[in-house]
């Protein structure tokens, strides 16, 4: 019987002390009708050995080759003892820390990611962690929407240059709350500042960089939300806040909640999970922040110690008035993301940051070369750009697959000749070697 | 003085192998988008971090250190070759926008987790994308709505949960637009068949339980539910927080559920990671199934691919930014293949034998199990209203005082309609030995409560801090070190 | 033994309303506030609200639990005391005094009959205990 101790011994002297014959009489009160006796199309059990044979061969099916692929998850070194430590038993298979004096190490942890997540957006405070990026966006909208009550208006603003998937998700999720969210249209693939009607709007979603790499201007898209009293979210990666402005100094007031995905604070890409997702905003607006929030307070002695704290906020309390249903978040992950902050400090991830920046334009100089290469928009962009490549991409795209390069990310459906435009990544991981193999790849075409 | 790590800071200190190369000749970014400040991160070295938080990993208790019966949570072992499995660089390397043709490898991973939790559940069809249990209660709670509105049925608007349900459950309601409608639970911990059809009726979009009920003991009457709430026209959703209970002995989808969803993070044994990740896949029957979020996996001809909305028109959407948690789904794939058919059913078995066994070690003892007269389930809750009246020693200080014994106390306080609670779940992974030492602590710290009360109120006396101020932290809230 | 002003009505959900002319102050009682336990929240209503009878206004929270507070009476938000946002301990130190919630200028000056006297909101405290 994997994982269970029970010796025969054990067994019988248990059944005795319950007084009854076998353990089936425990499940007496479970009806004939709905109970069932086996598991016919389940396979037998199998030992350890057997199954990591056959996951190291799945695994192996999947070695992917050389990663120019961004759009949301990102390809970037993880130092050795980021996940040494996060795997560690102690963190890895403790629960959430409710019994606070036995959870210290986690609670201490999620404080000090909290300081340095509000540090790098400039905020006031952040949360524990919420699902992903997306599921982060939806919470986002659904808090400025509460804090925001007195505007009767439930007009949400998010940029049609918004990640796809998030935009779907946020559908899938803040519609059955009553809120209309509406489309603000792109020129050369950045939101279209003069073109916008901010009336009534309750809040206006920027992301920053967008989802086609560029730099939007953050500064009057916040002050002309902040003109109608409408609140900004900005939806950042927090990767480009080493280089890029913080939210929290957007335009004259500063965006009033940030979100976005931790990915790129030393998580695998592992098919896009499990991430996290971050929130952080205004110590005005904290009540209205879902999900957990660590904070430092004192025994009867005096010492210093750690708790969840603001609990009355959150569903186990609150039920069906709570901000958010939310409940398990991705705490493993936050404490991999503040183990890779802390060993990279801010001068490391300004170095990788900027590594990033020079490598994707390096790879976009070397391209664009070639005389069917160019760039989409001539606008300044961060560690992505769209390289428009003067024909369907779809052919292109199998030959690099089938010679070991992940190309980019195809764009068809989702702006103007996507078919032929492709979302392309150099982190601080890519070569010039790597570079230049997709140069010399593109030519053999 | 505790010191966090920005304590240990120093200007100019660097973990030095991170460094990437440097000194690049040109900022192409513009200068109004740049940062005027750096963040304030810690600078300290390689081995100050490494040190500061191996220590704050000592200052918790886990599994892998200590008994954790923390009911509703299924605190079992986390098998250390499930997590070597998920860790391969295959795995960790993939990018998720990877072509499929590239992808075949994690797909058929994730194609077989989707049938056997079809055939575990007894359910049509199963997506694997909701993030945590939380999620996967609202994508239940949207797919009824969905049906509903399918079916022009505009007026179902409410969602009936037991009082002594999970706060998600009316938290979920919310999220979902609709209205949490409570129905009393009897003596026995079972749903009240009277007070189900007073709240039943033509708004009614379905019903959330979760079987074995929150109250640990088996929702007897589930066909009498099942027919009260579907003959109104509405549909049940089935909470699987507590599925490690009847894991192989009974299915949700034979106890006529209509959709539900799975905790892996608890049945199938994914590590906690202190608060998360879990993964909270859904299932549905024939009726709901069309509804399911999207991605999907399907198996073709031409090998594994993903469903999306352009061929599974009335999904609900997307609802995460790529493929939910996937590093946890290989875990849960690879602990189910190590259980196998007899596996699952030994799970619920011990963890049921186990349960009963402590509970009756305590009720001999001279505690009061909530539902004296029913079986255990995977777990049980012990009321400690009289210990507290005759001592005034409360529930919550016996937990505290569980710490210096070395065992994690049980969950507190829930279900609320049972005063001064425990709820106690040891899992099937515990031995007898640990249960008798658990069961032993209690008596002792009952004889405490009797002799030396203070004793137990100013507990815990052996952990890295004494019982912490909570009033303080929300009062004088310092939630950053800056 | 919670302490109740027998001057005082009071709401079978933990209410209290003192009423001056068409002015109800109204607070929660010392049982209220002994059962919450440590006062840490409370978020008042926006003067110039319209409220009904039993309908929530207010809401009060303790570390470990949130209740809503329900209007006693029907009328307009006149005056909210705003010493509570800084010192929520108020409540519990002085719950029929310095610790008051709002007041609303009644729109009937008769009182409900639901609203309790002191005497049988005691006997009601009791059975809620039991």
């Amino acid at each position: 019987m994997p994982f269970i101790p029970h010796t025969h011994a054990d067994k019988e002297s248990m059944l005795e002390t319950l007084g009854i014959a076998s353990i089936a009489d425990l499940f007496d009160e479970i009806p004939d009708r709905i109970k069932c006796d086996s598991l016919p199309d389940i396979p037998d059990g199998i030992s350890e050995m057997a199954m990591l044979h056959h996951m190291a061969h799945r695994a192996q099916e999947d070695a992917s080759g050389v990663c120019f692929l961004g759009a949301g998850c990102y390809d970037h070194y993880i130092p050795a003892a980021v996940w040494d430590i996060a795997s560690r038993g102690e963190f890895l298979t403790a629960y959430t820390p409710y019994q606070a004096e036995a959870s210290q190490g986690t609670l201490q942890l999620v404080y000090e990611f909290q300081t340095m997540l509000a540090s790098l957006t400039a905020m006031d405070v952040a949360n524990a962690s919420v699902y992903d990026g997306a599921s982060a966006l939806a919470e986002a909208i659904l808090m400025a929407v509460r804090v925001n009550r007195k505007s009767k208006s439930r007009r949400v603003l998010v940029p049609a240059s918004l990640h796809p998937s998030y935009l779907a998700t946020v559908r899938s999720i803040v519609t059955h709350q009553g809120i209309e969210l509406e489309l603000m249209t792109s020129h050369e693939g950045l939101t279209a500042v003069s073109d916008v009607d901010l009336e009534n709007a309750v809040a206006v979603v920027v992301q920053h960089p967008n989802f086609l790499g560029l730099l939007e201007d953050v500064d009057v898209l916040t002050n002309r939300a902040h003109d109608v009293d409408a609140l900004v979210i900005g939806v950042v990666n927090p990767m480009s806040l080493a280089l890029l402005k913080p939210p929290g100094d957007w335009g004259d007031t500063g965006a009033d909640i940030v979100c976005g995905d931790g990915q790129p604070l030393g998580i695998p890409m592992a098919s896009g999970g499990p991430s996290f997702g971050f929130l952080c905003t205004r110590m005005i607006h904290v009540r209205q922040l879902p999900g957990r929030i660590a904070g430092r307070t004192q025994d009867k002695d005096g010492n210093h110690g750690f708790v969840l704290t603001l609990q009355a906020r959150e569903q186990h309390i609150r039920r069906a008035k709570a901000t958010s249903n939310i409940c398990t978040n991705q705490g493993l992950l936050v404490t991999a993301a503040t183990i890779y902050m802390t060993l990279l400090g801010p001068q490391g991830l300004h170095e990788i940051a900027s590594s990033c920046v020079h490598n994707t334009h390096r790879l976009v100089d070397r391209l664009t070369e070639l005389p069917n290469v160019s760039m989409r928009f001539a606008t300044p962009y961060f560690h992505e750009c769209v390289l428009d490549f003067g024909e369907s991409t779809e052919a292109l795209q199998q030959r690099m697959l089938d010679n070991g390069i992940l190309p980019g990310y195809p764009l068809t459906g989702l702006i103007d000749k996507g078919d032929q435009a492709m979302l392309v990544c150099a982190t601080e991981v890519r070569t010039e070697q790597d570079i230049d193999r997709y140069y010399q790849e593109l030519t053999n075409g | 003085m505790v010191e966090t790590i920005f304590d240990k800071s120093r200007p100019t200190r660097r973990a030095v192998a991170q460094r990437v190369k440097e000194g690049f000749a040109q900022q192409p970014l513009p200068e109004h988008q740049l940062r005027s400040a750096p963040p304030m991160l810690p600078e300290v070295s390689e081995l100050q971090a490494v040190r500061h938080f191996t220590n704050l990993a000592r200052k918790n208790f886990s599994i892998d250190t200590h008994f954790y019966p923390l009911g509703s949570c299924t605190m079992k072992y986390n098998p250390r070759g499930v997590h070597r499995a998920a860790m391969q660089e295959g795995f960790l390397n993939r990018h998720p926008l990877t072509p499929t043709s590239h992808s075949q490898g994690v797909l058929a991973c994730l194609f077989e987790l989707q049938e056997l939790l079809q055939n575990v559940t007894g359910t049509a069809q199963v997506c694997l994308t909701p993030m945590a249990g939380a999620q996967g209660e609202l994508t239940g709670a949207l797919m009824i709505k969905a049906y509903h509105t399918d079916n022009n049925d505009h007026e179902r608007t409410e969602i009936i949960v037991p009082t002594a349900a999970h706060g998600t459950n009316p938290a979920t309601a919310s999220m979902a637009g609709l209205i949490a409608k409570e129905v009393e639970v009897d003596a026995d911990g079972d749903v009240d068949l009277e007070s189900l059809k007073r709240v039943v009726g033509p708004k009614t979009a379905g019903i959330m339980l979760t079987n074995p009920s929150t109250c640990a003991v088996f929702e007897r009457r589930i066909q009498a539910i099942s027919d009260i709430v579907h003959d109104a026209g509405g549909l049940l959703y089935y909470d699987g927080a507590n599925l490690n209970a009847i894991l192989g002995r009974a299915r949700p989808g034979d106890m006529q559920f209509d959709v539900l969803h799975l905790n892996l993070h608890k049945t199938f044994a994914t590590p906690h990671g202190g608060g998360g990740p879990g993964a909270g896949p859904v299932g549905a029957n024939e009726l709901l199934a069309p509804y399911l979020p999207t991605p999907m996996v399907t198996k073709t001809e031409n090998g594994y691919g993903w469903l999306d909305r352009s061929v599974r028109p009335k999904s609900i959407g997307r609802l995460s930014s790529f493929m939910g948690n996937v590093g946890i789904l290989l875990r849960a794939y690879a602990y189910s293949m190590m259980l196998g058919a007899n596996g699952m059913r030994n799970v619920s078995a011990y963890a049921t034998l186990n349960a009963n066994y402590l509970m009756k070690r305590l009720s001999n003892a001279g505690f009061h199990p909530a539902y004296p007269d029913r079986r255990a389930t995977h777990e049980f809750a012990i009321s400690l209203r009289q210990e507290a009246k005759a001592t005034g020693v409360t529930a919550m200080d016996f937990a505290k005082r569980l710490l210096d014994y070395g065992f994690h106390a049980p969950t507190t306080y829930f279900p609320l309609l049972i005063p001064e609670c425990f709820l106690i779940e040891p899992t099937e992974t515990e031995t007898k030995e640990e249960l008798d030492a658990f069961a032993d602590a209690m008596i002792a710290i009952l004889k405490e409560a009797q002799t030396d009360p203070d004793l137990v109120k100013q507990a815990p006396h052996q952990q890295p801090v004494g019982r912490l101020d909570e009033v303080q932290a929300v009062r004088q809230l310092d939630v950053t070190a800056h | 033994m919670p302490d109740f002003p027998s001057d005082l009505r009071y709401a079978a959900t933990h209410e209290w309303v003192r009423v001056d002319g068409n002015r109800a102050t109204v607070g929660i009682s010392d049982y209220a506030q002994t059962q919450l336990g440590d006062v840490v929240y409370v978020e008042l209503p926006e003067i110039g609200t319209q409220v009904e009878s039993e309908g929530e206004v207010a809401v009060v929270e303790s570390v470990k639990a949130a209740s809503d507070i329900y209007a006693p009476v029907t009328g307009e938000i006149v005056d909210t005391n705003d010493e509570l946002e800084n010192a929520p301990e108020t409540v519990n130190a002085d719950p029929y005094g310095e610790g008051w919630f709002f007041i609303i200028e009644m729109s009937d000056e008769e009182l409900s009959n639901d609203l309790l006297t002191a005497e049988a909101y005691a006997a009601h405290c009791q059975e809620e205990g039991d």
